[in-house]
């Protein structure tokens, strides 16, 4: 035999013995049933990703609680990925081939995600994630599944709500300024700004991007101001979020709304930061509590969360990833329950054609894994005094604008006013 | 050893490796032993310049992220077959090199240190306005479904790639540290002045020199696009390969060519094992460091640096 | 006023305002690197340990950031002669510090943030100062005093500093190690001592200009490497060793960058600074005033 020969031969040998491996697994019933994945515990993102992770290990004891999922109790076996791309295919491979886990599921972003597709795309398996932006959209795998609420077009579903807001106003407002941070989330929210503008006919008078790193941002918001535009969109990240809605505040921006994608004020690091500089600014948000009367469940668990995240500093309020990350988890355990064992085909399938009652509430997957429906909250800020974290655990700071079976008010115009 | 023997055992041994290897059945053998082989040829390189020349070189990632982006570029416009991209990003890496080269050897050798750093950062704010490489958000390179040879995966092509690219970088080296340009180099490196004077071509051989280490490490970034499959600028950029590339070879000893392939296997799999053994990444780079810090101060010729003197003391 | 003409006024006062911070930031290795040939890349390191001192205490007590860094910065010049101690023992006196030097120096920079990063972790800081959220306004022109303050009293500490240098025998005693250290040790003084006061003295300046740093913008670990290039080029562009050229390379590279980003488009404003570098680098290595 040649080498060419023996090479699939072998291939074939080790599919046959995980094949039994796995037969062994299921007929063993009580063994604990492995969760693996990477987590950035370290490196730019950490501190997400350690809020994802106490909220997965509070659905590990709450499941555990009731009795595991199908008999078997759940154990978690994960690596910190540094937020580093580089490393992931190294720890997924090292999940499946070395501790040999029973499911994957994602670290948080994007940037974690990709890496570890075509591994999951190689073996078949049913990949769950956390908050990656549109992945799919180039794998096009069709046992992916995204907890984030954008909707099956991310881009557009992330952005609506602002644009919804937007055109209530009266007058309708003619001109926008788009303006966003030189990375990976901010040009695909700016993509998706540009889609509801050409939708609506509006006039962009400034299009531009900065460097994340940049240190003043006073001469972007002059440039922006020169234009005169009714409306001002801007994506970003945490860090140019606080200098943008500084530079905002210092330089004065006359405009009727502004804001739509600033990723950082939904932490309670840049809330308590900023704080009354925010008022007036419109941004999206995933739960307030506001809202709590529409989510049952979310109080008691956030209590729990509040708790632990005290504990290990990090974000005390977590309205943003935590819930989510609980979500997903459920969403596992009841197709597991529903499909009675770990088999990836019966599990995708079944997630592609039944919704699921989690704390965040009714969730369906289209064709692409994402969401069937976009659920983005888009708020405006207001009545903020001082620099108190207390005052964001209470309603009367934030109203919703978007979408409308959440809706708490209307949108209060122009920008100016709405700060005091 | 003659050069040539020693490619021809080189290579061999790289085969004889590349082939036993497919009998490892777990996957993450190769996925790990990938990123210990980019360090062994970034360290390889790296020392071409730094350690036989005495040029400091901070600008590895960028060089680096040449070589990615070039296949990028390749895979975007026509999915060139790997092989071209291979040849086309070390090619493209090598310009950058002896354009960086060109401009700067002529002063003193901190300034060409500085320089590859501000090259690092004046590439990446190139990447991320580029939006045809996908720009800020990154871009997808996917694994063909179909794996040639009758390999039963993309990540063992991979693999084998890059321990080919490995044996090359180490021939390359040796081959240089053995000629006569090498013991030209040696000669800069003692005194640059004094070697000048004695009508060492001196700019010639550094710009020659700078060429081939940044090929080198444009080479170890050309696969990198398929190992992830996503590829972002930070990712790319990664200062982690500007600083393992500078401690591996000062960690095994920067005289000859064993050198940074003893500190790369040691410090790329010391960093695996701490990655997954003890889940603690935080710790990597402050080891890298740590020992970076040690060995510059207390072992300034490395690990080989150690056995030499050893050696020394056994044979009198 | 015109809109543009505003427009134009107001990029110049907020890129003298940022070439001031720049100046602060680059003070330091003006001395180190262009006086003393120490190449310290580890510079950025101690501004963002400048930074998290400030943050700290801010923290803590309350005290303004800028206040506390100008108290505390013996702290930052005791750490600067430790560190310039251990640099002349390893590599100054063996002749090694042209290679061997600068990975020391590389590694100090890593071990420092990834320190910052075990025991603060990568979460953003931020400080609070009575001046953090005013502007001043004259017409359509503004002052933001998170500005304004750090721009003024850096340009105070890069004064105090030439002063100091030109009007001292020690800070004479300085200026001679960079021109002839034979000469220097003829006329009794020890070249060693006087580097390492004057080690001492950059190191000291990036605590204050890490103060600086925080007031103005959101603080983490690892911010401190996008500055390394930054400070090499106001050195490098204002000409080595010469205080008065730091300030002015550092004012003409805030302008640049802020006009770029009015004008231009603000993703190109980084490569504004290191395309300066890199040009002056091949065409006037001596920098605008160089000697």
């Amino acid at each position: 035999m040649t080498v060419k020969k023996v090479l699939p031969a072998l291939g074939r040998w080790l599919g046959t013995f995980a094949v039994a491996l796995a037969l062994a697994g299921t007929a063993l019933a009580q063994q604990p049933l492995k969760i693996g994945f990477g987590m950035s515990l370290t490196g730019p993102l950490a501190g997400n990703g350690k809020a994802a992770l106490i909220a997965m290990e509070i659905w590990k004891d709450d499941v555990n609680a009731k009795g595991g999922i199908l008999g078997r109790k759940v154990e978690f076996v994960y690596y910190d990925d540094q937020t580093n791309p580089a490393t992931v295919p190294g720890l997924y491979t090292k999940l499946l081939d070395v501790d040999k886990v029973d499911l994957v599921v994602s670290g948080y972003g994007t940037a974690v995600i990709a890496p570890a597709m075509p591994l999951m795309m190689q073996r078949n398996l049913m990949f769950m994630t956390l908050f990656g932006l549109n992945v799919n959209s180039k794998f096009n795998y069709d046992r992916y599944f995204q907890i984030m609420p954008a909707g099956p077009e991310p881009a557009v579903g992330w952005t609506r709500g602002f644009f919804e807001a937007a055109m209530a106003m009266n007058p309708k407002p003619r001109t926008i300024a788009l303006v966003g941070a030189d990375a990976e989330y901010p040009h695909l929210a700016l993509e998706g700004a540009r889609v509801h503008v050409k939708r609506l006919g509006l006039k962009v008078v400034y299009d531009k991007s900065y460097p994340p790193n940049t240190t003043d941002y006073s001469p972007i918001v002059r440039a922006i101001q020169a234009t005169n535009p009714d409306l001002v969109y801007l994506a970003s990240y945490p860090p140019d979020s606080a200098g943008m809605v500084r530079a905002v505040n210092e330089v004065g921006l006359k405009t009727r709304m502004f804001g739509g994608g600033l990723v950082g004020p939904q932490f309670a690091a840049l809330k308590t930061a900023l704080g009354p500089l925010l008022n007036g600014v419109v941004n999206y948000e995933l739960y307030v509590p506001e809202l709590s009367s529409k989510f049952p469940f979310l109080e008691e668990f956030l209590k729990k969360y509040q708790a632990r995240a005290a504990k290990e500093g990090v974000d005390p309020l977590g309205y943003y990833l935590p819930p989510y990350a609980y979500a997903m988890m459920q969403v596992l355990d009841q197709a597991i329950t529903a499909t009675k064992g770990l088999d990836n085909a019966k599990l995708a399938e079944y997630m592609h054609t039944h919704t699921f009652d989690t704390f965040v509430g009714k969730v369906g997957f289209a064709k692409n894994g994402e969401w069937s429906e976009p659920r983005v909250m888009m708020v405006q800020y207001g009545g903020i005094k001082g620099n108190s974290v207390d005052q964001w655990k209470q309603r009367g700071v934030v109203t919703v604008l978007d979408p409308g079976p959440y809706k708490t008010g209307s949108v209060r115009a122009p920008f100016q006013d709405a700060k005091n | 050893m003659s050069n040539r023997v020693f490619a021809v055992v080189a290579f061999a041994f790289a085969l004889a490796f590349a082939a036993a290897s497919q009998l490892v059945p777990n996957e993450y053998f190769f996925t790990a032993a990938y990123t210990v082989l980019q360090f062994v040829i970034l360290a390889t390189a790296w020392n071409i310049l730094g350690g036989y020349t005495g040029y400091v070189n901070f600008g590895s990632a960028a060089f680096f992220a040449i070589g990615a982006y070039s296949t990028v570029v390749l895979y975007n416009a026509f999915k060139a077959p790997l092989l071209v991209m291979i040849v086309t990003g070390t090619l493209a890496a090598g310009l950058a090199g002896l354009g960086l080269g060109y401009l700067t050897l002529r002063l003193r050798g901190v300034f060409f240190a500085i320089a590859s750093l501000a090259l690092s950062v004046v590439l990446f704010t190139f990447i991320v306005n580029w939006d045809y490489v996908g720009g800020a958000r990154g871009a997808y390179v996917l694994q063909p479904r179909e794996v040639p040879f009758g390999l039963p995966r993309y990540i063992h092509l991979l693999y084998i790639v890059m321990v080919l690219q490995a044996a090359v970088s180490l021939i390359v080296a040796r081959t240089i540290e053995k000629s006569t340009l090498g013991r030209g180099l040696a000669a800069i490196r003692d005194d640059e002045l004094a070697a000048e004077c004695s009508g060492v071509p001196t700019l010639r051989l550094k710009i020659f020199s700078t060429m081939v280490s940044c090929a080198l490490m444009g080479m170890a970034g050309t696969t990198f696009p398929y190992y992830l499959s996503f590829i972002e600028p930070s990712s790319a950029f990664s200062l982690s390969y500007a600083v393992n590339s500078i401690a591996m070879p000062l960690i095994g000893g920067m005289m000859s060519w064993i050198g940074p392939l003893i500190g790369a296997v040691l410090l790329g799999s010391v960093q695996q094992l701490v990655q997954v053994m003890f889940s603690l990444g935080a710790w990597n780079l402050l080891i890298v460091g740590a020992l970076l810090v040690l060995f510059v101060t207390l072992a300034p010729n490395g690990i080989m640096g150690w056995v030499e003197g050893w050696r020394r003391q056994k044979g009198r | 006023m015109e809109a543009s003409t505003a427009l134009v006024i107001n990029a110049i006062i907020a890129g003298l305002l940022l070439g001031g911070f720049y100046a602060a930031v680059s003070l330091g290795i003006s001395i180190s690197f262009g006086m003393l040939d120490v190449v310290n890349i580890a510079h950025p390191a101690f501004i963002i340990l400048g930074s998290y001192v400030a943050y700290i205490v801010n923290d803590r007590f309350g005290f303004d950031p800028i206040l506390v860094s100008v108290v505390l910065s013996p702290l930052f010049f005791a750490l600067g002669m430790a560190l310039y101690r251990i640099y002349y023992i390893c590599f100054e006196k063996r002749g090694q510090e042209s290679l061997r030097g600068l990975a020391f120096f590389f590694g100090i920079l890593f071990i420092t943030e990834v320190t910052l990063v075990l025991v603060f972790g990568v979460d953003y800081r931020m400080v609070s100062s009575v001046y953090g959220d005013v502007t001043w306004r004259a017409g359509d022109i503004d002052f933001p005093m998170r500005l304004v303050v750090p721009f003024l009293v850096s340009v105070a500490m890069v004064v105090g500093v030439q002063l100091f240098l030109t009007h001292t025998f020690f800070g004479r005693a300085v200026l001679a190690v960079a021109q002839d250290q034979l000469a220097l040790r003829l006329m009794g003084v020890n070249p060693v001592r006087v580097k390492e006061l004057a080690f001492a003295l950059s190191i000291a300046t990036a605590g204050v200009a890490g103060a600086f740093l925080i007031v103005i913008q959101p603080v983490q670990p690892s911010i401190g490497r996008e500055y390394i290039g930054l400070v090499f080029a106001v050195c490098v562009l204002g000409g080595m060793g010469s205080i008065w050229g730091t300030l002015i390379g550092a004012l003409v590279l805030g302008i640049a960058e802020s006009f770029t980003s009015t004008f231009f488009g603000p993703s190109w404003a980084p490569a504004v600074s290191f395309g300066l570098l890199l040009a002056t680098l091949a065409f006037r290595p001596s920098g605008l005033f160089g000697r």
